[in-house]
């Protein structure tokens, strides 16, 4: 319904995209670096169609599928740390972590059937094997992950079954990796630009994000004196995820952009402050309880707030055109200049 | 290309002339798609109209965008054809950029001259040199692609997309459980996940349809003959003579989008002749197909998950007293 009226002055109340142009170079110009941030590639012109997305975003509830990514990287990265605790002796650090595990991916999996347009249908995803699709590699992978670890907080709980248990634990050590980087693959296999340009490093990042976030949950439950390895973890898990993110900034060109702007760029400021106080907290925790769950809960909640950062700015890539046309332009130029 | 075509039959890019074939499809019917001429649309959305009667697809809101005589906006779950409209003025720089004279055009007087008295012919509206005016509407129906590599098919995790005996994709209903992965996969922006419904839905290419030997409805409706609808290689021949005589006659403009097998989805099975840049339509310029880059992706993600494992391991290691 149109609700503009034409007075002596001129059009009265029409919609802004009434005066709309395309095809003259008339795409949104209101693009600005973010705080501080140095343009990665010069402005540049480009057509579009009266500024619609190219690409459609993913449907997804952010809650849900961002939900998802954090427990996934939380429950895997648990998974090691407690088998490794259970390794070196440290059964006060094994047990939360086992039980982190266990309560991460239940949540994590009830996430992404939530998500689904047919929750009823989730066990379609094991109907086929499927290399190609990561989400078909998810489910097999969870599929054989979750019992794992919820066999083992089990006996590790009951205190009984206690080579079935081992053999959960060591199992459940062996996917928790693939389980916290996978997820990396399933974003980046797809067109939202911010996420397929960094498909080499979006890996890392999610990497060095659950040692984050299992070191951080160990700090704030563990007993100090066995939350060593925990201190150290978010330390090296810290280094991992924002080198990497860094790296991944700097390679990705336009791209890079949504990382630094609006929600994307709040929720990312926050998670690499969060997360870097965390560490460092955490490495003077050793003697001071209160400090360390203040260290554990920074680490936490700055690994989610990467979560939910990186899947905001990949929504936000999609929806604006000029990060499909203006890469595409440009590898079509490069192409064409070439001999 | 040919890069591809080394690393072994080009499961995931590159051009692949068998694509029913490579499906486990043998035996299969040519290849069949669309070749859709931009140059004779009139926007008058038959196209439209028939694919949402002919697929029983459920009105999807009657909203005006105000932005041009284009309601529809985009492909979506809903929609599966939609006509662009795209209204230009030139030399193409935008409204303000209108030659001398085209603003001060007595409209009532210049019609009553069109097609009366004698003498040669005149238009309404001031001309180039070369015989043509300074207002043009581009249009075209805009359809899923049929990519050789789907990114679509590739990434569902259900099987529920796949690749008919016509090298089309199609998606089985009953299977889609509504994951939405395929959604953000499309390097076009087709498919879409239906509210209400939780599946996702695009173009069958009205795989019904030719399996009783009939063209797709939106072809069948076409009164310009804009949307061409038959065996790839084709259509493929078409549109290059199309192309070559439009260039003849001085419309430089005219390109095909889609047709070649050396692009990143391995050519489009439903391809087009544009006479804008892609992107004026709202197209992508040199779209890819995501797949490409999973063998990447694994591997970085293997790399990935080896480093976090040394990590926690080397966490726990417990120093030498």
């Amino acid at each position: 319904m149109s609700e503009s009226d034409v007075t002596r002055d001129g059009v009265r109340g029409a919609r802004p995209g009434r005066e709309a142009v395309t095809g003259d170079r008339a795409g949104r110009r209101r693009r600005r670096g973010g705080r501080g941030e140095r343009p990665v590639v010069p402005e540049a012109e480009f057509g579009s169609y009266y500024g619609l997305p190219v690409i459609s975003k993913p449907p997804w509830e952010p809650l849900d599928i961002a939900g998802y990514l954090y427990l996934g990287g939380l429950a895997g990265a648990s998974s090691l740390l407690a088998a490794g605790a259970r390794l070196t002796g440290r059964p006060g650090l094994a047990a939360p972590a086992l039980t982190a595990a266990a309560g991460a991916i239940s949540l994590s999996l009830a996430a992404l059937v939530h998500d689904l347009g047919r929750p009823a249908r989730f066990l379609y995803m094991l109907r086929v094997c499927k290399p190609t699709s990561p989400m078909n590699v998810g489910s097999w992978l969870l599929a054989a992950y979750a019992p794992l670890t919820l066999t083992a907080a089990a006996t590790g709980v009951a205190g009984r079954y206690r080579l079935l248990g081992a053999a959960a634990t060591a199992g459940a050590a062996v996917l928790g990796p693939a389980v916290a980087t996978y997820t990396a693959v399933l974003l980046s296999d797809t067109a939202v630009p911010s996420w397929h340009e960094g498909h080499r490093e979006l890996p890392f990042v999610f990497a060095g994000s659950a040692a984050g976030a299992a070191s951080g949950l160990a700090l704030a439950v563990a007993p100090a004196g066995q939350a060593g390895p925990a201190r150290r973890l978010a330390v090296l898990g810290t280094a991992l995820e924002l080198g990497a993110f860094h790296t991944m900034k700097r390679r990705m060109g336009l791209a890079a952009r949504p990382f630094g702007q609006g929600r994307a760029g709040l929720l990312v400021r926050t998670s690499e402050l969060l997360t870097a106080g965390g560490a460092v907290l955490g490495l003077c925790s050793a003697r001071d309880r209160r400090l360390a769950v203040a260290a554990g809960t920074a680490l936490l909640a700055g690994s989610a707030a990467l979560r939910f950062g990186v899947f905001h700015a990949g929504v936000a890539s999609a929806e604006d055109p000029a990060y499909t046309v203006l890469p595409q332009r440009e590898r079509l130029e490069a192409l064409a200049s070439r001999p | 290309m040919t890069e591809g075509a080394d690393r072994g039959g080009n499961a995931l890019y590159g051009p692949q002339p068998d694509v029913s074939g490579a499906a486990g499809c043998p035996d299969a019917p040519p290849r069949v798609g669309f070749f859709t001429d931009t140059s004779v649309c009139i926007g008058c959305k038959a196209c439209e109209v028939a694919c949402k009667e002919w697929n029983a697809i459920p009105e999807d809101g009657l909203e005006l965008t105000g932005m041009s005589y284009d309601n529809t906006r985009g492909l979506g779950a809903d929609t599966w054809r939609h006509v662009a409209f795209v209204e230009q003025s030139g030399p193409f720089g935008g409204p303000e950029a209108a030659p001398d004279g085209a603003a001060d055009v007595d409209v009532f007087a210049a019609a009553s001259r069109l097609g009366t008295g004698p003498g040669p012919a005149r238009t309404a509206f001031p001309v180039t040199p070369d015989g043509r005016t300074e207002l043009r509407w581009l249009m075209s129906s805009d359809v899923c692609k049929h990519c050789t590599h789907a990114g679509c098919l590739d990434v569902c995790p259900t099987g529920a997309l796949f690749r008919t005996e016509f090298g089309t994709v199609v998606v089985q209903q009953d299977i889609c459980n509504g994951c939405g992965y395929c959604v953000p996969a499309c390097p076009y922006g087709v498919i879409g996940r239906r509210e209400g419904d939780g599946r996702v839905w695009k173009c069958t290419l009205c795989y019904d349809r030719l399996g009783v030997g009939l063209e797709p409805a939106c072809a069948k409706s076409c009164p310009t003959e804009s949307i061409q609808f038959g065996p790839l290689e084709e259509l493929r021949e078409r549109a290059r003579e199309r192309v070559a005589r439009l260039h003849a006659a001085g419309v430089t403009d005219a390109r095909l989008y889609g047709e070649s097998p050396e692009d990143g989805v391995g050519g489009a099975g439903a391809f087009f002749l544009l006479l804008d840049e892609p992107e004026v339509y709202g197209l992508p310029p040199d779209p890819q197909v995501t797949t490409r880059d999973l063998p990447a992706m694994w591997r970085h993600a293997a790399a990935a998950a080896v480093t976090l494992a040394a990590l926690v391991l080397g966490s726990c290691a417990r120093r030498k007293r």
